[in-house]
């Protein structure tokens, strides 16, 4: 079998790199001697940060992020494009339920029903959920989710967070809301252009701030010339420039990730699924 | 299962890395599946994710979240090493990205193809040398009935 001889040299090759490397946790490693040693002991003094990944994350390797926020903003681009209908298609049969009675009406192809009737509902045809508990959850739970993503986002500076994590924070409780309640009434209080034109916000905030430093006679993403603008010291002023790219970040991941769920889950009908 | 070498054992975290590796590998490489082969592609990820979070890993030192009240000395060997985890973090939601991209090209070839195994895919591409929305009819109207839910 030419595969088993493959994957037995790979694992040997493997294997053997494995033994050159220094042991676990070596202070003494190679990873942890020049460059970490610097981010550890200056971070405080060049940014005032006490999280050093947040300023390692969007001051020191800045344009690194940014592209990572692009390709994450790429990603929800391409799935609106992959899935997006090429031909008009005729539509399906839908379901209602009669409210008062819970009676369900199978309305066929021919048929119609006013979108906004007061007795009727439109259901999800695949999976109906028709539970108090749930729905009342949901609407007690999200925000509290939604409040502890801004504050993850927020206090990103002084405890582990950041952009990337309050924004998947926050778009897993709108997804929440969407698999609660259905995909419907997410999309009527977000419609997929708002949702995108969102995405494309949060990248914006992000380079935006990069070019209003050059318009402050700095380099690219050099926050501490717009220490004017905050009205503090230049050291400061990079931890508040840090901020605002993280809050950029979490817009824009946030929106991705509603991107991702509505066109995944309904198959890029925006219309019923899951 | 007998006991490992001594000199392995301050290596186990980079032997879980080739072991996790070797799996992901295989489902990528080996599996027909689309929806196998995005599995495989997530564990590759979670390997290299492993390897880079024990690159930065150090012997008695805490968490990279600096203690600063006045007076008190930072010194570098009280910390880990912050850019491996910097490095993961952007990883790590970029994984969930191209996982959506994936999983958005999977459910577009089943639209077009009725099925997920490569090699029927592929037969299936080599049977017409014309592109595939050019199909008569007759085979386009079949797909979509295979198509079930997403036809």
């Amino acid at each position: 079998m030419r595969w088993i001889l493959i994957f037995t040299l790979l694992a040997g090759l493997l294997i053997y790199g494995v033994l050159g490397f220094p042991y676990w946790g070596d202070p003494k490693s190679p990873a942890a001697t020049h460059v970490s040693d610097y981010y550890i002991e200056q971070t405080m003094a060049d940014t005032s940060v006490p999280n050093v990944v947040t300023a390692v994350l969007a001051d020191y390797r800045g344009y690194d992020t940014m592209f990572e926020t692009i390709v994450i903003f790429t990603s929800g681009l391409v799935c609106i494009v992959l899935l997006a209908k090429t031909r008009k298609t005729v539509p399906t049969s839908r379901v209602y339920r009669h409210v008062p009675t819970g009676i369900t009406l199978r309305i066929e192809k021919g048929g119609k029903l006013p979108d906004d009737s007061d007795v009727f509902e439109r259901i999800d045809s695949v999976w109906v959920p028709h539970d108090l508990v749930i729905r009342t959850t949901c609407r007690i739970v999200i925000p509290f989710i939604q409040v502890f993503a801004l504050y993850v986002i927020a206090h990103g500076h002084h405890s582990p967070g950041g952009g990337f994590q309050g924004g998947v924070i926050f778009g897993a409780s709108l997804v929440l809301y969407a698999i609660g309640f259905n995909l419907r009434a997410l999309l009527g209080r977000m419609t997929r252009k708002i949702i995108m034109l969102i995405a494309a916000l949060g990248v914006l905030v992000y380079a935006g701030l990069g070019l209003s430093c050059i318009l402050f006679q700095g380099n690219y993403l050099d926050y501490s010339v717009l220490a004017p603008v905050f009205g503090t010291d230049p050291v400061v002023a990079r931890s508040h420039g840090i901020l605002i790219v993280e809050i950029g970040v979490g817009i824009a991941v946030m929106a991705v990730m509603v991107i991702l769920y509505t066109s995944l889950s309904s198959a890029g009908r925006y219309d019923e699924g899951l | 299962m007998g006991e490992l070498p001594a000199f392995l054992i301050p290596k186990m975290n980079y032997l879980v890395y080739v072991l996790l590796m070797l799996v992901g590998f295989y489902g990528v490489a080996i599996k027909k599946n689309y929806l196998k082969k995005i599995i495989g592609l997530n564990i590759l990820q979670t390997s290299v994710i492993l390897f880079f979070i024990s690159v930065g890993a150090k012997q008695g030192a805490s968490l990279p979240i600096l203690f600063h009240h006045h007076g008190h000395h930072i010194a570098a060997r009280d910390y880990i090493n912050p850019l491996p985890h910097v490095l993961m973090l952007t990883a790590i939601v970029v994984a969930v990205a191209t996982l959506g991209v994936a999983l958005a090209m999977t459910i577009r070839i089943y639209k077009e193809f009725g099925t997920m195994e490569e090699d029927k895919v592929c037969a299936m591409m080599s049977e017409s040398d014309e592109p595939i929305l050019m199909q008569e009819p007759g085979a386009q109207k079949d797909n979509s009935l295979k198509g079930g839910r997403y036809g």
